[in-house]
């Protein structure tokens, strides 16, 4: 399992990556490793307006539908569109080729109510039990 | 409580993803995921643990007789060494389960799903009540290994000197696989040759173990593969799945079983099912493949192109080897014809997808 330490986290297990007032943001290695083989990625259109854990997409595994919820307010500046040919980038890169969209950042004190890579852990390690 | 397999704990050690299934805690797949298990299987070889289906056990002078009255199959004609698809169906011609009959040495074993397991076994004795023949419930004594792909029989050769390649599709024998007595069928529900075996389970882990020294000496890829690769195989194929397929309310006519049903022998169900056939249904089993990207589900509706509601999915997945997102479902009659556009509605969102001939995959043993 891969615990990558440059991004935030949402209880949810979306991921959020920091970029002047841009955010890239995808879903993490354990949340990809919990869904199995993702076979489908719905994502949103560019200008679409998103807040904070409201579903922005879908992410459709052998097994399920889950919705994908923004991290932060904002709004869509870019979407990974390589996922609609492979969307299997979600489950081998999570932190990296498998990010979903990007979004404009309303206001960037909101990344400091996710959790780092330390409580991330600790987190996720509490929910296997 | 769910209920374990004897290799419960081997697939805890090796990295199964555990869900529970119709009752038991069963792998629904392993590291590699259920895509790479798919393609195993379709490419060389790959393991079930299949111990969770129902094991039915029928011997006695008249057991032929008795499995005859319930199942829809011909089972005076199943010789003796050769296994056989079959439902069970109510007086109403609706199916109870889908089941394979194996007749080895004159005794009988049915297969059936878990999750009508307690059922197919109050069934059986209800209406054999009059026969003589015993019933006996082996689901707990003995263990079922599935192996499947074009290498199977190379595979288990090697554990019964050769025997393996000799049994013909839908044979069976008692074999000795690894020193071990039980009966193996050339069966199994993947679309791919293959074999499953039965062993007492308290041998289950020892052979299942040899399959993977054996694979490791003689260089065969080969790989465990749990539940939702074993789906995306049976889907391919066109084979049912009951509680998708098939469930109280299905007939063997709209579910395109009429293949199954051997209407000039006598089984509980036979006199609506041949009614049924004479009549036009009105709702019937297809599969489409979506031409707008989409994942169909169970349960989402079908429309035709106005939008009215015509159909509903039972199965829908990205399909592995064809590559398609694909689906089952039942229709009204009038749209079933290959070539028909559709539409699904997903989450919302319709869908357009197309009616297609079935099976996507045609099984490699065919042909």
């Amino acid at each position: 399992m891969k615990f990558d330490d440059s991004v935030r986290y949402a209880k949810s297990h979306e991921w959020a990556r920091a970029d002047g007032d841009e955010v890239t943001v995808g879903i993490s290695d354990y949340a990809q490793d919990s869904l199995g083989d993702v076979v489908f990625v719905e994502l949103p259109e560019i200008g679409a307006r998103f807040s904070t854990g409201t579903a922005f997409g879908v992410v459709e595994s052998v097994k399920a539908a889950s919705d994908i919820y923004a991290p932060v307010d904002g709004e869509v500046v870019a979407v990974n569109d390589a996922l609609n040919d492979s969307p299997a980038a979600v489950n081998e890169d999570a932190f990296g080729d498998g990010w979903l969209i990007k979004l404009k950042l309303s206001d960037a004190s909101q990344l400091d109510d996710l959790m780092s890579v330390a409580d991330y852990k600790t987190y996720t390690e509490g929910l296997d039990d | 409580m769910s209920k374990q397999t004897p290799l419960y704990i081997w697939h805890r050690s090796h990295g199964a993803k555990i869900a529970p299934f119709a009752g038991w805690d069963m792998p629904v797949q392993y590291h590699t995921g259920s895509i790479q298990e798919h393609h195993l299987v379709r490419r060389a070889v790959g393991a079930f643990d299949i111990s969770h289906m129902g094991r039915i056990h029928c011997t006695g002078p008249e057991a032929a007789d008795a499995l005859q009255a319930v199942l829809t199959a011909d089972i005076h004609a199943l010789a003796d060494g050769m296994s056989s698809y079959a439902l069970l169906c109510r007086e109403d011609g609706t199916i109870i389960d889908d089941v394979f009959v194996y007749r080895c040495d004159n005794e009988y074993l049915v297969v059936g799903n878990a999750s009508n397991h307690e059922r197919d076994l109050a069934w059986f004795q209800r209406q054999m009540a009059g026969y003589s023949t015993t019933i006996t419930d082996r689901t707990a004594s003995t263990a079922g290994i599935a192996l499947q792909g074009p290498h199977a029989a190379r595979l288990l050769d090697s554990l019964c000197d050769g025997a393996a390649s000799s049994l013909q599709r839908f044979g069976c024998r008692e074999l000795s696989v690894h020193g071990v007595p039980m009966l193996v069928g050339r069966t199994g529900y993947t679309g791919e040759d293959g074999f499953e075996l039965f062993p007492p389970s308290a041998h289950a882990e020892a052979v299942w173990d040899a399959c993977f020294a054996v694979a490791a000496n003689e260089q065969i890829d080969f790989g465990p593969c749990g539940l939702a690769a074993r789906d995306s195989l049976r889907f391919e194929a066109g084979f049912h799945l009951y509680g998708h397929e098939l469930d109280d309310t299905t007939n063997p006519v709209e579910a395109r079983l009429k293949w199954a049903c051997a209407l000039g022998t006598e089984f509980t169900g036979r006199a609506a099912i041949e009614s049924a056939m004479n009549n036009r249904t009105t709702r019937v089993l297809v599969t489409f493949v979506l031409t707008e990207k989409a994942v169909p589900r169970q349960g989402y509706d079908v429309l035709d192109s106005r939008g009215h509601v015509i159909g509903v999915v039972t199965s829908g997945m990205f399909a592995p080897t064809v590559e398609e997102y694909a689906g089952n479902a039942y229709v009204m009659s009038e749209h079933a014809k290959p070539g028909t556009e559709i539409r699904i509605d997903v989450r919302g969102q319709q869908k357009a997808a197309r009616v297609v001939k079935r099976p996507l995959y045609t099984p490699s043993y065919r042909g």
